[in-house]
């Protein structure tokens, strides 16, 4: 089962809920934890995990035989993304705006071109002192596509049918958060009931809507003001799993890089329950 | 405030990890140049796209709204298409399927596709056509600071960056017209495309740190970013107290770094307040504690923007 973490606003505790929940459940299952986050990963800094492999995660970028070319455009023709340009003397590539897609080595009549490995950023995967198999991506500084890392880190993962695969998302609801989440059976959307918290969560369906995903809400940070979005999660016939009431030593806690279940032990028992939860859940939508 | 250049000064505010309080701090620092700037004449732009936030503590009269057309994606007319799959392994999305409806035939999921194109020019029988999404829209509103720039992308849209790109450019017009003295660019999270987005022209950079191992770590990544693209930044602390221990951590970053830390703000339940009454905290709670700082945040940013030679402070009592 793959289960996503996602929120749409940033900073509202979707890693703190990824890791806990990955923690919580690694002595009954076996338990992948990929971070998605890949401009701003931080799951690492709460499950410690043995980095044991380390690879880069590349984008195929086009390789210009000059003797071969006969500068005729169509390369530049067929790229949709301006990564090449045509002078009179020769064909330019801008690796950064290249997406990989091939189109020009396939197009070129010449075949002058060739494809070589341009790395955007690296993948690393390890384990955790629990047995959690972990890995993140990081992008690279300056390179400004998430996505091909997000697409290589979820085919990198071996599993088997049964294994839990915890699927840290980026904020926002664009792109990469739409590569994080299309495989995921069940979303889990972490939110504070704020203006701020209430639209981005409302983006966050949209997409989920689109995708035929399920998903349940955690409300972090409660402090009394949550009618309007238990009202609107009620509408949206959207169950809230969990909500964390602000505690200035929990957020003490994940400021030094505990995880909630280490800050405060009787949240293992919640985790385990809402993952049963959502075992149900997803057993009786497919009953439907 | 005047600005010393023919370009309007451009100040972005980022912070690499989500929610340390950007937008909050952003408008706090628009209401506060208000009194600078009392012709309405201050830029403003949102530029985060995916999750646009600021409008909701401005107060602000939408004017206009245009539709954003980015990408193109791939269609395949069934009528044409005959099923022979040449299009599938050309495909490096995983975006080509066989048809529910018609499992001879090919469907492109709209959401896998990433508009290359490449099927296209691979199919025999020309049944593959691009068509353009529209993928967001984008606005600009009139509030008593000035002009507010801002865009909603479509949920799950690519081109966000594309999206920033358009929205600067609009707003750099409009500040060219009126001869705007600043604009201030509330950022995306992140490091990623549309961040280099925001940041293309920016002139100085303002970064919202927060406490602890996760903030201190994507801090390193924004500071790395903006160092790449050669802006300037300094940077301030929110909810410092939560983790005094944290906070000391950024403090000796910025040392090594040589980053001057404009402030420390105290977490302050004001803040919150302030954002679910629609306004900000600055002009609802200035005794506030987190008010106070953040008004000698803004004292000490403007100052370094003077330093830099992007503006020029009035002298009291001239107008």
């Amino acid at each position: 089962m793959q289960i996503a973490i996602a929120s749409g606003k940033g900073g509202t505790g979707k890693t703190t809920i990824a890791t806990s929940l990955a923690k919580s459940l690694a002595g009954l299952h076996q338990v992948h934890y990929l971070d998605c986050d890949v401009e701003a990963p931080n799951g690492h800094l709460f499950l410690k995990p043995e980095i044991q492999t380390q690879k880069d995660a590349i984008v195929r970028i086009p390789q210009i035989d000059v003797g071969l070319c006969t500068t005729c455009g169509r390369c530049v023709e067929v790229c949709q993304f301006h990564a090449l340009a045509q002078t009179p003397e020769e064909i330019l590539v801008f690796p950064e705006l290249c997406h990989g897609c091939g189109s020009c080595t396939w197009n070129c009549p010449e075949n002058a071109i060739t494809e070589i490995e341009n790395p955007i950023g690296v993948i690393e995967s390890g384990i955790t002192p629990e047995g959690i198999h972990f890995s993140h991506g990081v992008l690279k500084i300056s390179e400004p596509m998430p996505t091909p890392i997000i697409h290589q880190l979820r085919k990198n993962e071996k599993r088997s049918d049964r294994s839990v695969v915890i699927l840290d998302a980026p904020p926002g609801a664009s792109c990469s958060v739409v590569e994080t989440l299309r495989a995921a059976d069940f979303a889990i959307l972490v939110t504070e009931a704020t203006p701020f918290g209430k639209h981005d969560l409302l983006q966050i369906f949209g997409i989920l809507k689109d995708l035929k995903i399920p998903a349940g809400v955690i409300i972090n940070r409660t402090d009394g003001h949550e009618s309007e979005m238990e009202q609107l999660l009620k509408e949206k016939q959207i169950p809230i799993l969990m909500q964390i009431p602000f505690d200035v030593s929990i957020a003490a806690g994940i400021a030094s890089g505990r995880t909630l279940i280490d800050i405060k032990p009787e949240y293992l028992e919640r985790f385990r329950t809402i993952f049963c939860q959502i075992e149900s859940l997803l057993a009786a939508e497919e009953a439907c | 405030m005047l600005k010393t250049t023919a370009k309007t000064p451009q100040l972005v505010v980022l912070s690499g990890k989500g929610g340390t309080g950007k937008t909050s701090i952003s408008a706090a620092l628009i209401h506060l140049s208000e009194s600078l700037s009392q012709e309405r004449r201050l830029t403003v732009v949102d530029a985060d796209v995916d999750a646009a936030n600021l409008n909701l503590i401005l107060q602000t009269e939408q004017l206009a709204t245009y539709e954003f057309w980015g990408a193109s994606i791939a269609e395949i007319n069934t009528e044409k298409c005959t099923g022979c799959g040449d299009c599938v392994p050309i495909c490096r999305y995983d975006a080509i399927f066989p048809d529910s409806q018609n499992k001879a035939v090919y469907w492109v999921d709209p959401i896998a596709c990433d508009g290359c194109a490449a099927c296209v020019y691979a199919c025999p029988h020309a049944a593959i056509t691009m068509i353009q999404q529209l993928e967001g829209h984008w606005l600009h509103s009139r509030g008593d600071f000035g002009m507010l720039f801002h865009a909603e992308l479509l949920p799950g849209r690519e081109n966000s960056g594309k999206l920033v790109s358009l929205i600067k450019i609009k707003a750099q017009k409009w500040a060219e017209v009126v001869d705007s003295p600043l604009m201030i660019i509330d950022g995306p999270p992140g490091i990623g495309c549309p961040v280099i987005a925001a940041c293309v022209g920016v002139d100085m950079a303002l970064i919202v740190a927060e406490p602890g191992l996760a903030g201190l770590h994507d801090l390193k990544r924004i500071y790395e970013t903006l160092k790449h693209f050669k802006i300037p930044s300094v940077l301030c602390i929110n909810k410092a107290d939560l983790y005094p221990q944290g906070s000391l951590e950024i403090q000796e970053f910025a040392r090594q770094e040589n980053i001057k830390v404009m402030g420390e703000i105290p977490f302050d339940t004001h803040v919150q307040t302030a954002v679910r009454m629609g306004t900000q905290v600055t002009r609802e709670f200035p005794d506030a504690p987190a008010s106070q700082i953040i008004r000698k945040i803004w004292q000490a940013t403007q100052e370094q923007m003077v330093h830099l030679g992007l503006i020029a402070l009035k002298e009291k009592g001239s107008s």
